[in-house]
């Protein structure tokens, strides 16, 4: 069978088991809708929230980048788990136990403030829309390789189906989807790179195998460096970026993973606090058997790729290498006009290949059955899906919820409610196609100014909520637009109007300056709240009080 | 806030100082800072500050969350304050 049919019918099968899910587990109210009712078990809700935050950059982006970067591309990796910790220790069991639906609501009750609510939503808004972009490019990329539709079909394909079931389902849909998802995202994963780690190394246990020695009795990982270093490349295992830009890159990336609302909010679904602390490490545990098996893929990318696509004849370039090049993902030019490929470090490389395509590419460079091809086609759509979902709910119920009911219309029905949800999510999806068609960068650019957003405004607002009580709306109001508005212009200044990389502020690159945004926040706060602010009111210290420990949780609920 | 709650919440500050310092540690000065003097040893092969930024400080994160878990629950039921 072709691998393109083969791809439909994983691709369709996978869809299928979604779509009926979503069905089965529609949401009928709000409490549905937003927080699943409250009842999912602490290890389904660890399922779906590693599927919701394992994203296409993760699938697609994270083992590409360490291929090409090398070392410098592990902050990546280690970043998001470091993140995890934090959000597990700092943040998560206090905000169940306050017991709402959203992360807005939070600011805005703990600040007392319909003007740090609005704020806050401008942030989840932001935060959730720039990343929801890196996963439509991603959808598109799969789509147009794999049912050689254009790129821009691809994207309308693939947000006509999360549509379908982010708006039927809800949060309870998408925590059920998205538990069938981590499955297949995980396997889709896992499969291919033992396959690769059989024929490498002869050894199936990837966490460990790219540790070990080849046929030839070399480690691989000297044998890699050896390879880059042949072919004018510096060794894999060496480091490029300034030491501080890698701190704060990991840092930023860190603190973000922690302030992320879609993330956050995944723990207002399970019954007790206890329950938020073990889901987390559950979580973790389930995201941590991708991260630990993606260095191995990386190593064996590289590796075959620098063995396999040096020093062919462009004529007789392999099949998939003429598919590629029809999209803008791979280009060969003959610089020195002898017909044959050279894949060489510098100025004389004739083969540029978009490192998003890698995980994608390699089956097909490594000759693996086809089938593996159509599985990490029908895993690369999960991973964009769920988080895609995850996004969306958050922007609807932070416009529809947030700003809409608890401020201009109180009074408004349930029912009311979730359908200017709905509305949302088909606004917002616009918005996604729009930027999936014409994305402002690669995935991972666009989704670390996510994350430097997030360092920047939710996670200082939120800590300092739940750990300073003394902290006053006008202090915390201030340090989020701060943060919000530096880190914002740094970004936009240094990757969409042209600033160049020397230019940076101590060699600080936009993707690690959320630590800097988050370091003015904190600052601002301490300073506004030490010589404008109030004492925050007596019920405001009681409810942080109570959100400390843990006894007498209620479900969560907006009311 | 009454002293039992004061003495509960001390305690939780206590486990989380530590917790972070290791945090600190695995998660930024290995992999980062010291990256290359760790990089001296090797573990089959692995460099040691190569192998904790692509894979050891994973590890301890995991191990560190199932701990808090543990630690708070326990900490929850001394103080009579669980869920």
């Amino acid at each position: 069978m072709s691998t393109q049919l083969l791809t439909i019918i994983f691709v369709s099968i996978t869809f299928l088991i979604y779509g009926v899910i979503a069905w089965i587990s529609r949401a009928k109210s709000t409490d549905d809708f937003y927080v699943a009712g409250g009842g999912v078990s602490p290890l389904a809700n660890a399922m779906a929230t590693a599927a919701d935050f394992m994203s296409v950059a993760t699938m697609l982006s994270v083992p590409g980048l360490i291929a090409y970067l090398g070392f410098d591309a592990a902050v990546y990796l280690l970043g998001p788990p470091g993140g995890f910790l934090l959000l597990g220790i700092l943040i998560a069991p206090y905000l169940r136990k306050f017991g709402k639906f959203t992360i807005p609501d939070f600011i805005g009750d703990r600040y007392y403030s319909n003007t740090a609510r609005t704020l806050a939503v401008v942030c989840a808004v932001f935060i959730t829309l720039t990343y929801l972009a890196g996963q439509m490019k991603g959808v598109g990329v799969v789509f147009s390789h794999f049912l050689h539709v254009s790129k821009e079909w691809g994207v309308v394909i693939g947000a006509g189906i999360v549509f379908f079931y982010a708006v039927l389902g809800g949060m309870k849909g998408i925590t059920y989807t998205q538990v069938a998802q981590f499955c297949i995202l995980g396997f889709a994963f896992l499969v291919p790179i033992i396959y690769l780690s059989v024929m490498v190394m002869n050894d199936p246990f990837v966490f460990t195998s790219w540790g070990g020695k080849t046929a030839d009795g070399v480690y691989l990982l000297d044998k890699l460096d050896a390879l880059s270093t042949e072919f004018g490349f510096k060794e894999f295992t060496a480091q490029r970026r300034p030491t501080i830009d890698m701190f704060f890159i990991g840092l930023t990336l860190m603190l973000g993973t922690a302030g992320m609302p879609h993330i956050i909010i995944r723990y207002f679904t399970v019954p007790k606090v206890s329950d938020a602390r073990k889901s987390v490490a559950y979580t973790l545990l389930l995201i941590s058997i991708v991260f630990l098996a993606t260095p191995a893929l990386a190593v064996f990318s590289r590796t075959l790729m620098l063995e396999s696509l040096n020093n062919i004849p462009y004529a007789s370039a392999p099949d998939w290498f003429k598919v590629w090049e029809q999209t803008d993902f791979l280009s060969f030019t003959d610089k020195n006009g002898d017909g044959i490929i050279q894949f060489i470090g510098g100025a004389a490389n004739e083969l540029k290949i978009d490192f998003d395509i890698t995980f994608l590419a390699i089956p097909e460079i490594a000759n693996l059955p086809n089938w593996i091809i159509a599985l990490v086609a029908a895993g690369a759509l999960a991973a964009a899906l769920s988080t895609a979902a995850g996004l969306l709910l958050v922007i609807s119920s932070s416009i529809a919820h947030d700003l809409i009911k608890e401020q201009l219309h109180p009074d408004m029905s349930d029912q009311r409610e979730l359908t200017i949800s709905r509305i949302c999510i088909a606004i917002a999806l616009l918005f996604g196609i729009y930027f999936g068609i014409n994305p402002p960068g690669f995935i991972i650019q666009t989704v670390a100014l996510a994350f430097s957003i997030a360092a920047s405004t939710f996670f200082p607002a939120i800590l300092m909520g739940i750990f300073f009580k003394k902290v006053a709306k006008e202090g915390a109001i201030a340090g989020m637009l701060v943060g919000l508005i530096f880190v914002v212009s740094y970004i936009v200044y240094h990757e969409f109007l042209g600033g160049k990389a020397d230019g940076y502020w101590m060699n600080i690159s936009s993707q690690g300056i959320g630590v800097v945004g988050m370091l003015l926040n904190f600052t601002t706060t301490f300073l506004v709240n030490k010589y404008y602010g109030n004492e925050p009111p007596l019920e405001v210290q009681q409810m942080v009080e109570r959100i400390r420990y843990p006894k007498g949780v209620g479900e969560a609920n907006g009311h | 806030m009454n002293d039992n709650l004061e003495a509960y919440w001390k305690a939780n500050l206590r486990i989380l100082i530590v917790l972070l310092a290791i945090w600190f540690i695995v998660g930024l000065v290995f992999p980062i800072l010291l990256v290359d003097q760790l990089n001296n040893f090797q573990i089959g092969g692995f460099k040691l500050g190569f192998w904790f930024a692509f894979q050891g400080s994973i590890i301890v994160f995991v191990i560190l969350l199932f701990v808090y878990a543990h630690l708070m629950n326990r900490l929850d039921n001394k103080y009579g304050v669980n869920d």
